[in-house]
């Protein structure tokens, strides 16, 4: 029978989730990595068994963890345990979490200041990994969106990184400045009907698309309007929060943007609002249906100076029509005194013939649907700070 | 033989209980004690010094024999009683956050 594993990432460890198809009974695996903060797991489409971790640390800097078990089991790639710690030629291993950025002359040099808060320039400096995307066809591909925003990748499993700096690099760069939680490349989306194009999200900088697997970029932002910057209109300089894509249709997008829920039907050229009758429109989270592309489902957030549920009632919003027209989902959320925000990248759906729906609070539930959000229960109600969901669906 | 003592976030980085004991070539230094560590436990790398510029990571503290090693220079001799063996290299982590 096939089955579901939900990889939380929380603020003092990673926790997996498993249960079979029909969805009730979990089995609770964890913390791994106890007291680091995981910011994101996330499996290989193209070997179940091969996860990612992001795990991080205020004192002890980045790192990368791997799983080629389902979960079971974690090293640093690299470093396996058991396995000589040095290369043949004598060299230490242990690169997985060595991020340089860019600085050749050709690339990165030009490139090596960004806006802070206060207006001034500020040289790019690697603080963590916010999101790691393993490519859809081979599972030692795998890239990392990091803080301060730039993006990386490895061919090796990740053993080793190499930015792809012609993103950092393509021009708009030294406008680009930090959000509330820092300037971070929080969101990869690879089309998989073009190996070609990839989409990113930077927090506050706005979306950027590449057509040539991520040598040269460029911003996609037209359409969206942010009061907050100077001009509201600009090329560069909105706070994106989450991009959402269906694989059916990789050239539709939905946007979670600070304010604004937005829509692109090309590929990102333009985005129209679909916010329609939202309570607030103010968000983080975002994801699309796996069977139907024009089923979207957001988490309204009351402000931006106040990151709970409007009213104090958790509720996931679903559009059946791409947008503008919305439903409350609540049965089996709490409805009263709910104070819990849903960060951008903890929510997530899993692929079985009923979708199920999945997200985490930063008070430590993880709510599932098996009804495509019909219905609620909490999978745990007591784990640290979600910062991250993702399911993988299991033959 | 050189006694480390790493924090308990690093111990389980580099699979060890309690103390790393290591043998350092030349002078007992932050740096040469440092290298020896890192090169017998190279997923540490990163963790203490930055990978790029070898400066201690901000949150990270030295101290041996009741003193507070942090600032001394990273080829400053060690103190005697770490050289000897008698006295742990203490590395550790700032106490600081939640």
């Amino acid at each position: 029978m096939s089955g579901v594993r939900v990889l939380v990432g929380t603020r003092k460890g990673a926790f997996v989730l498993t249960s079979d198809g029909k969805r009730e009974l979990w089995d609770v695996s964890g913390p791994h990595f106890a007291g680091w903060e995981i910011y994101h797991l996330k499996g290989s489409p193209a070997d179940p068994n091969r996860l990612y971790a992001s795990q991080t640390s205020g004192w002890f800097g980045q790192i990368i963890q791997r799983s080629d078990d389902g979960g079971k089991t974690w090293h640093q790639p690299g470093t396996p345990p058991g396995e000589p710690t040095t290369t043949p030629d004598g060299m230490p291993k242990g690169e997985s979490n060595k991020f340089v950025y860019d600085a050749s002359p050709e690339t990165g040099k030009p490139l090596t200041k960004h806006q802070w808060y206060d207006g001034k320039l500020r040289p790019w400096e690697f603080k963590r990994v916010w999101h790691l995307e393993p490519s859809l066809t081979d599972p030692d591909t795998v890239y990392a969106g990091v803080e301060d925003a730039a993006l990386f990748r490895s061919t090796d499993g990740g053993q080793t990184w190499r930015e792809l700096s012609g993103l950092r690099g393509h021009g708009t760069g030294p406008d680009w400045q930090p959000g509330a939680g820092g300037m971070c490349l929080h969101t990869i989306l690879l089309d998989p009907s073009d190996p070609g194009r990839i989409y990113i999200a930077i927090s506050a900088a706005g979306a950027f698309r590449s057509d040539d697997a991520g040598q040269t970029w460029r911003p996609i932002n037209r359409g969206l309007k942010s009061q907050y910057i100077p001009d509201p209109n600009a090329q560069v300089g909105h706070c994106v929060h989450r991009i959402a894509m269906h694989r059916s249709r990789p050239g539709v997008l939905f946007m979670q943007k600070h304010w604004d829920v937005m829509r692109s039907d090309d590929a990102g050229e333009s985005w129209q609002e679909v916010s329609g009758n939202l309570p607030t429109d103010f968000g983080f989270s975002i994801d699309v249906h796996a069977h139907e592309p024009d089923t979207v489902y957001v988490v309204p957030i009351k402000s931006d100076s106040e990151h709970y549920p409007p009213e104090g009632k958790l509720r996931v919003y679903r559009s059946r029509t791409g947008g503008n027209e919305w439903e409350a989902l609540t049965k089996g959320l709490p409805q009263r005194d709910c104070y819990v925000n849903v960060l951008r990248d903890a929510m997530a759906v899993d692929s079985l013939d009923s979708c199920g729906v999945y997200f985490g609070t930063t008070g430590g539930q993880v709510y599932a649907s098996a009804d495509a959000g019909d219905t609620w229960a909490p999978i745990v109600r007591d784990l640290p700070a979600v910062l991250s969901v993702e399911v993988q669906t299991l033959p | 033989m050189i006694r480390v003592m790493l924090p308990a976030h690093l111990r389980a980085l580099a699979h060890v209980d309690g103390e790393v004991t290591l043998d350092v070539e030349g002078e007992a230094t932050q740096r040469s004690v440092l290298d020896a560590l890192e090169a017998r436990y190279p997923m540490l790398r990163g963790t203490i010094r930055d990978h790029v510029t070898q400066q201690r990571r901000p949150f990270v503290r030295f101290f041996a024999c009741e003193q507070d090693l942090s600032h001394e220079q990273p080829d400053a001799p060690l103190p005697d009683a770490v050289v000897m063996g008698t006295e742990p290299f203490f590395i550790i982590g700032a106490i600081a956050g939640g």
